[in-house]
């Protein structure tokens, strides 16, 4: 029973849907203020029924009822409680109702905390929202439909979640992931409605800034979870393989990296109008093409769902239609909401503009890199791979050009300033990087020049913000007046910027200095890694909820100062028989200590194992979540949270005038 | 005495049995033949699997030809010529890192043509909106180019 | 005007995009042509299976054949096996390499199963296999009269995979060769 109120839960959905995306639109097309005044309460009513149907798919999980043929493919009776909730989300079918949960999540939030927004522009927004809703729901109950049954003759018992999901990573990293991609809806929805409003002002882009903030955070977050488990899941101590389905969260991460930037300038300085509206068009059309990167099969990928052209087909057809009828919108309306400000060659607007330029470079390398094994073969011209050397040795050196800019920005002025003052301003701060950049590294040896460089970049970096900070702490007579001057804006950025360096450290540091060894081990031996005694105790079998596993006890000691006890796992599931690696891993905040086991060697208990050791390599995930907190932090700042009674006259003129 | 050590383990992998599957443990004769061991099997792509490097792999023939990659290193052979081997065997698609040439060519360069086009949308940019801003300041006298200033920094101070 | 192309720009950018994407929903990624394609059987010198002699690549000259990659433990190759030796008695000749697979075993397959091969090449290690850019079984090469790669299938050859791919280009092959 439960399955179809959930069925009938999405299809109610569907059609409320269909009206936001409809009956407001028209409204604001015909200025019918009744029109338009439903879209919130659609809203509100797409959230309540797509939850309905969330949790009645949840509810047969949890319940074990495999009747339903997606409880029986991907889950099992033995699944711990926690895996068979996040199971929920480890499929095609049950990913999308939790992407049309975060959607209509967004939309609800849209309709609730917008009431400063003229209903003119709030009423377009959500139903632009609304017409995305239609396009997933109906993906979902035309060709995914989570809630098809085996009657009769249900299975026994499921089989199984794929062990490999069987982790907390499962829990967070899609909800997190998805709160990113479908957030750029958020901001997609308000470029659209400026283009059809054929008005953009800086009120737009102060509405439009904390939806983007928020949203960015959230994938940011989700990126960085992807790596982190990776990393401790697959065994190898990787942690980014430029594999499609990555790349396909990263390139709005780049263009939404884009899009925040540039509407600090369009709220600022009323400018880069046309471009804000485009980035905010691409980072959304680039969450969409991720969906349909991963569900068509067109790509292969270790990520990727069980594929089927037939549902690419519809993704397809559906991306054709946002993204198709979106840059037609923009290419007939853009110059009616382009801005002729001007601004000198040196100024914090140029800066910027390197800024958009160099991620859009990026983003565009990366969309290449990842289709053109697909363009080379839907030219009949063979097979060839794209991977991890290619986009390392293209994408590395435009962040390598990026940073020199990133550290003038924060200090430098908007319209027009002068390269004399920069050199004023951050002269110390470039000579104290270059001197960190040739130092520092002899901390670690060997000394390794790449390493050299990130240091002097993120030095820079650093440097750079603390002069800036201790500026506008001095400017003002009193440190607490002028600490007044560091708005939640601007610390925002410090901690965001604070966390980029701290990730490009991180990322150097670790590809750099990792040291891997692969040998056989015995209980009783041990071996020398990087200054630490890995030595093989004993091994012994454990058993867990529903697997069995070979354990080996590891006890690392560093100078005969005992470091850690470190128990790797070769786990065999019950109910699928399948063999994982789990590894173990001791962290830390300067270095990682890694060890995973591979096959035993012959019958005397020794087993073939991998040691790693990687400095650094947590600061690359805790400067993504540096960057997370600048964000949040920035959304906080007052100018938005300032409840303005909504300007009669204005709404008036929004209403005739647009 | 580490050497030693993994000298012994040698000898007792070479000697056991070919139950090794995932992690092999092959012994170079040379500190950078394992470190061109590692990054080779980073840049050969598993021709069985779903978008793995053979380092990462355990497939059976990711095994074979990390094994087959270690013998070619003992032998003496240059990184391209291991690469060319496979590739006459296994076809371009082996290769992560494309060669330069035929279709490829497009993949390099495109970095290369987007970042020049990038410089120059840059400079076209500012080269339209700079202008007006030198014809709107020059005409200001001596004197009200410094208030501005004033004011300018003022509002920035405050914002 | 120049203005306004700029502005198509991403549309027409996308255009090609969904363009490229359509026609790579009827590809296949994971299917991979043979690097060997046009190119004569690599040398090689292995024993038979179950006879005293070793094998080269002349021994596979004369005809058009089909090169069978098979294995004792390969669970396809069991499920291939009973249409090989239908086309066998067709009179195909067909030739089977023995990929890192156990001499005993592999006998004890053939007597028990039928032998649709003309000889098999024990590729013990699996060397010929990886000169072949072999990377599973079962997998089916079709050679013509002189030792040349002409097609390679990946997967179990059964009546389809025959009629649509194989035979045609077997018929073509064996015609040419046999025009003056």
């Amino acid at each position: 029973m439960i399955p179809e109120i959930g069925h009938f839960a999405l299809i109610i959905a569907l059609c409320l849907a269909l009206i936001l995306a409809l009956v407001p639109a028209w409204g604001a097309w015909r200025g019918n203020r009744v029109a338009m005044a439903l879209a919130p309460s659609l809203a509100i009513g797409l959230l309540v029924f797509i939850g309905i149907s969330f949790s009645c798919l949840s509810v047969a999980f949890l319940q074990d009822d495999f009747s339903v043929k997606l409880v029986a493919s991907h889950s099992n009776s033995l699944l711990p409680p926690i895996y068979k909730f996040s199971a929920v989300w480890g499929n095609h079918e049950g990913s999308l109702v939790l992407w049309a949960l975060i959607l209509s999540l967004w939309t609800a939030a849209v309709a609730v905390f917008s009431s400063q927004l003229p209903l003119l522009v709030l009423s377009r927004v959500l139903a632009v929202m609304g017409a995305i809703a239609v396009g997933f729901l109906s993906f979902s109950l035309l060709t995914s439909n989570p809630f098809a049954r085996t009657l009769p003759g249900a299975p026994a018992d499921g089989s199984d979640l794929n062990p490999l999901l069987q982790d907390p990573g499962l829990i967070i990293h899609p909800p997190l992931l998805y709160m990113g991609y479908v957030g750029f809806s958020v901001a997609f929805s308000f470029a659209i409605a400026a283009l059809l409003g054929g008005r953009l002002d800086a009120s737009w882009a102060r509405w439009s800034r904390p939806w983007t903030n928020i949203a960015w955070a959230f994938l940011s977050l989700g990126i960085m979870l992807g790596s982190w488990w990776a990393y401790y899941e697959l065994g190898w101590g990787g942690w980014w393989f430029w594999d499609p389905v990555e790349n396909a969260s990263f390139m709005p991460w780049l263009a939404g990296t884009a899009l925040i930037h540039s509407l600090a300038a369009t709220e600022k300085r009323g400018l880069f109008k046309s471009w804000t509206v485009l980035l905010a068009i691409f980072a959304f059309s680039l969450s969409l093409l991720g969906t349909f990167l991963v569900r068509s099969g067109v790509l292969t990928s270790v990520h990727a769902f069980a594929t089927d052209p037939a549902r690419g087909m519809f993704i397809l057809v559906f991306l054709a239609i946002v993204v198709g009828g979106s840059l037609t919108l923009y290419a007939v309306r853009a110059p009616a909401v382009s801005s002729r400000v001007t601004f000198a060659w040196v100024s914090r607007e140029s800066l910027l503009l390197c800024n958009n330029v160099v991620f859009l470079v990026a983003v565009l390398t990366v969309l290449f890199g990842t289709l053109f094994p697909l363009i080379v073969d839907a030219l009949g011209q063979g097979k060839v791979s794209v991977g991890p050397p290619y986009f390392n040795a293209v994408f590395v050196p435009l962040m390598a050009l990026l940073i020199p800019v990133m550290g003038l920005g924060p200090v430098s002025r908007w319209k027009s300033d002068a390269v004399s003052r920069w050199r004023h301003e951050l002269a110390i701060p470039a000579v104290l990087a270059v001197l960190c950049g040739v130092t520092l590294p002899l901390l670690h040896a060997p000394y390794n020049v790449w390493v050299a460089l990130a240091v002097l970049l993120s030095s820079w970096l650093v440097l750079g913000l603390a002069r800036d900070v201790w500026q506008r702490l001095r400017s003002r007579p009193g440190v607490a007046r002028g600490r007044g001057r560091l708005t939640p804006g601007y610390i925002g950025m410090l901690i965001a910027h604070l966390g980029f360096a701290t990730s490009v450290i991180g990322i150097v540091a670790t590809s750099q200095y990792s040291i891997e060894h692969d040998l056989k081990m015995s209980p009783g031996e041990s071996q020398v890694l990087a200054g630490y005694e890995f030595r093989f105790v004993a091994l012994t079998q454990v058993r867990g909820a529903n697997f069995l596993a070979d354990e080996a006890r590891f006890e690392v000691t560093r100078d005969g100062v005992s470091v850690a006890a470190m128990t790797p796992q070769k786990r065999r599931y019950l109910a699928s028989g399948q063999v994982m690696t789990e590894a173990a891993i001791d962290a830390g905040l300067f270095r990682d200590l890694y060890v995973a086991m591979g096959e035993p060697v012959g019958d005397s208990g020794a087993w073939a194992m991998r040691l790693h050791y990687k400095p650094l390599v947590r600061w690359m995930w805790l400067g993504a979540i540096l960057m997370a907190v600048g964000a949040f932090t920035a959304v906080l700042d007052q100018r938005y949270r300032r409840h303005r009674a909504p300007v009669h006259g204005s709404s008036e003129v929004a209403l005739h005038g647009a | 005495m580490t050497l030693l050590r993994l000298l012994l383990l040698a000898g007792l992998v070479l000697g056991a049995a070919r139950a090794l599957a995932l992690i092999e443990t092959y012994e170079f004769s040379k500190p950078e033949l394992e470190a061109r061991y590692q990054q080779l099997s980073e840049e050969l792509r598993c021709p069985k699997c779903q978008n793995q490097n053979i380092a990462d792999s355990n497939a059976p023939i990711a095994q074979d030809l990390r094994k087959l990659l270690h013998q070619q290193l003992e032998q003496g052979a240059s990184d391209e010529e291991i690469l060319d081997y496979m590739v006459a065997r296994y076809g371009e698609f082996v290769r992560y890192r494309p060669r330069f040439g035929g279709s490829a060519v497009a993949l390099w360069l495109a970095p290369v043509l987007l970042f020049i086009a990038g410089i120059a949308v840059v400079l076209l940019t500012l080269r339209s909106r700079a202008k007006t801003t030198a014809a709107g300041t020059a005409a200001l006298s001596a004197e009200e180019q410094a208030r501005l200033r004033a004011l300018l920094e003022k509002v920035e101070r405050d914002s | 005007m120049g203005h306004r192309l700029k502005l198509f720009l991403p549309l027409i950018l996308f255009t090609l995009l969904a363009i490229t994407l359509f026609r790579g929903l009827s590809l296949d990624p994971s299917e991979m042509p043979s690097a060997l394609i046009d190119r004569p059987l690599p040398a090689f010198s292995l024993p038979a299976l179950g006879q005293a002699r070793t094998l080269t690549e002349v021994d596979v000259l004369g005809q058009v054949a089909l090169l069978n990659v098979w294995a004792t433990w390969c669970v396809s190759c069991r499920v291939e096996h009973p249409y090989l030796k239908q086309l066998a008695d067709q009179g195909i000749p067909i030739f089977g390499i023995n990929y890192k697979d156990d001499d005993a075993a592999a006998q004890r397959w053939l007597d028990e199963l039928g032998n649709p091969y003309r000889f098999n090449i024990a590729d013990r290690e699996g060397s010929l296999g990886l000169d072949l850019g072999v990377y599973g079984a079962p997998e089916t090469y079709l050679l013509d009269a002189k030792g040349v790669v002409r097609y390679r299938h990946v997967g179990v050859v059964d009546e389809n995979v025959w009629r649509t791919v194989l035979e045609p280009l077997y018929r073509e092959l064996t015609t040419q060769g046999s025009a003056p």
